[in-house]
């Protein structure tokens, strides 16, 4: 039970960061900017938890943070058109140096921030990962089961037919990165709270990680919520392993998701395909 | 030419810009702007050894960023320039290792074409899922890049390593580049060498390539519509693997400039990043080879201001403005280009 608790944990930010990716893509936008949002997010929880003494405001300040970057790479690939891949590339470049920036000027340090408290249990409960499952069955249900959700996943399709019966692309659209940046920077939240501290880079390619897990996850939450699990199951196993004296040189299990996703995109195990205007930037002129 | 020559402008459009930009960023720090540009200039703009860092610098970025520019331009986004520099990096260094008795005539050769090998078969997997599976190339190099990073530390931890170190043995004194401060006696102290003019001359090579030869034209034209290409008789799927193996083998020389220039052996993350800086090079030089060469050169000496003027402000200021910088451009180009062609 333990060892699957330790799982959960480890896996839960790739998987926030993942339903995010899940979110913005639905909806038509590349979004490679989830490493830089959980960054933002985990400087913003650690910055208010901080400021403040509650982590419950550094959770939400890590969640606006998410979104504050969000919506610059909404603004530069939506209205200004911008290559969506060149947006998300410039706001993890944008994220990296401000939270190096802020980290010296507020904590004057380069590698990490003052000690903040953490969340405290519910019970036997982690808040978080409570929270984990609630959002992970509410995107699922909100994504297949609401008027929102087929309006998003519609966008992301085939924009002009959405256009044509009164969705508004570009709207959909922004909520969805929207959305997206409040999962990543939840996640981000996740990361910071639990090591009670920001360190420098401390999403450590889980952003990364978490584009890996949309694509196995064929584009649904549940999907990537289950490929987030299976990669912090072979993180966990990896220290069990070693525990047991069993030696697996740590660079390999570091591989394993991204070969597992060249695998998928191989079309090893069926086709996986994302939304078909996923990465066209969209403008009601062209049509 | 006239028009490649336009293009470059970017360049200049964005230098503008961030002078701009960084006289806001220091007045807000309460900083007097005018100290730092003096110390900008006395110290990295007209300083032998500054300025060398720069190019040095500069260097490993033209050959990234030529490799992205190469891609982008014939419509394939490469991001795996990272990956592809360290597959290309490590097997010129273990070539080198292997055969210390060849003179440096052979030996240098021998190196540079194992390196656009190494880096060149770092693509093949993206290149192929692209050609024959339609897989898109921004996950599958990203994912390339970060199985490259996790080998190549294995290999280095586990059987490369000399003790106490994370780099190789050192190569043979043959396989080395002549520094240009041995070379014409300029940029005292600082290691940019040969494997600049390299870059420089390669930015020559696929400016002429692409404008200039009918492979060339094919290319460009897969960039700008794969169906009107495909109708006129191009092999696109061949072309696309073509593309990417050629972007590829670029990134894999750019190691050169560490390898073969400086330290004469492979560590453990030597490129720092090299390899993504390259794609915003290759964007603010809105993708055009010549273009290349000042925008790496603006780049690398956005890194060197903020190493020199990190006792005044904090250097991430200069890393802000690099992502300034990348989505200015970008955002202006759009603006701008796009009013221009309609």
């Amino acid at each position: 039970m333990s060892f699957l608790i330790q799982v959960l944990r480890i896996a839960g930010p790739y998987g926030l960061a993942a339903l995010a990716g899940t979110f913005s893509e639905l909806g038509g936008v590349v979004n490679i900017a989830l490493e830089g949002m959980l960054l933002a997010g985990a400087l913003g929880a650690t910055l208010a938890a901080y400021e403040t003494g509650s982590p419950w405001l550094g959770v939400l300040a890590g969640i606006a943070a998410g979104m504050l970057l969000s919506c610059l790479h909404a603004w530069a690939s939506l209205r200004h058109r911008v290559d969506q891949i060149v947006s998300s590339l410039a706001c993890n470049f944008l994220a990296a140096g401000l939270c190096r920036f802020v980290l010296k000027l507020i904590f004057h340090s380069t590698s990490n921030s003052a000690r903040v408290e953490g969340l405290s249990a519910w019970g036997p409960f982690d808040p978080f990962l409570v929270m984990f499952f609630l959002i992970v069955g509410l995107c699922q249900w909100g994504v297949y089961r609401t008027r929102f959700g087929l309006r998003l996943r519609s966008v992301g399709e085939h924009p002009h037919a959405a256009e044509s019966l009164g969705v508004s692309v570009l709207g959909m659209r922004f909520k969805g990165v929207l959305i997206s940046g409040a999962l990543a920077g939840l996640g981000g939240a996740w990361l910071a709270l639990e090591q009670h501290q920001f360190t420098d880079g401390m999403s450590g390619g889980r952003g990364y990680i978490a584009l890996a897990a949309v694509i196995l996850g064929r584009w649904t939450p549940l999907g990537a919520a289950g490929a987030a699990i299976f990669f912090g199951l072979a993180e966990s196993l990896q220290i069990i392993l070693q525990a047991y004296g069993v030696q697996i040189p740590t660079q390999f299990v570091q591989m394993l998701p991204y070969l597992m996703t060249l695998a998928a995109v191989a079309g090893v195990a069926g086709r996986s395909r994302p939304p078909a205007a996923d990465g066209v930037p969209y403008s009601s002129e062209q049509g | 030419m006239k028009a490649i020559l336009r293009e470059a402008r970017w360049v200049g459009v964005t230098i503008i810009l961030l002078a701009v930009a960084l006289t806001l960023g220091t007045l807000a720090l309460k900083q007097s702007p005018a100290e730092i540009f003096h110390l900008i200039a006395s110290q990295v703009l007209f300083d032998g050894y500054g300025l060398g860092q720069t190019l040095y610098k500069a260097t490993m970025l033209i050959f990234t960023g030529l490799a992205c520019s190469l891609a982008f331009r014939c419509g394939l986004f490469n991001i795996g320039a990272e990956g592809q520099l360290y597959a290309g990096a490590f097997a010129m260094t273990l070539v080198g290792l292997r055969f210390p008795g060849l003179p440096g005539i052979v030996l240098i050769p021998l190196m540079l074409v194992v390196a656009a090998a190494g880096g060149a078969a770092w693509a093949i997997v993206p290149a192929v899922l692209k050609a024959k599976r339609g897989a898109h190339e921004v996950i599958t190099t990203m994912m390339m890049n970060f199985v490259a990073m996790a080998m190549a530390n294995y290999l280095i931890s586990a059987h490369f390593h000399e003790p106490e170190t994370i780099h190789t043995a050192e190569l043979p004194a043959a396989a080395g580049f002549p520094s240009f401060e041995t070379m014409f006696g300029l940029f005292k102290g600082s290691p940019v060498n040969a494997a600049l003019i390299l870059g420089v001359l390669l930015a020559l090579a696929i400016a002429y390539f692409l404008w200039r030869t009918p492979a060339g034209f094919e290319w460009r034209a897969v960039g700008a519509s794969p169906d009107a290409a495909r109708t006129s008789g191009v092999k696109v799927e061949a072309a696309t693997i073509k593309i990417l193996l050629a972007s590829g083998a670029i990134s894999g020389l750019a190691g050169t400039n560490f390898v073969l220039g400086y330290k004469h052996y492979f560590e453990q993350g030597f490129a720092s990043g090299a390899g993504f800086l390259g794609i915003a090079v290759a964007l603010v030089a809105k993708n055009n080879p010549i273009g290349v060469v000042p925008s790496a050169i603006l780049f690398a000496f956005l890194s060197q201001a903020g190493l020199t003027l990190n006792r005044v402000v904090p250097r991430e200021i200069f890393e802000i403005l690099q992502a300034a910088a990348i989505l200015i451009v970008v955002i202006a180009q759009n603006r701008l280009g796009g009013e221009a062609k309609k």
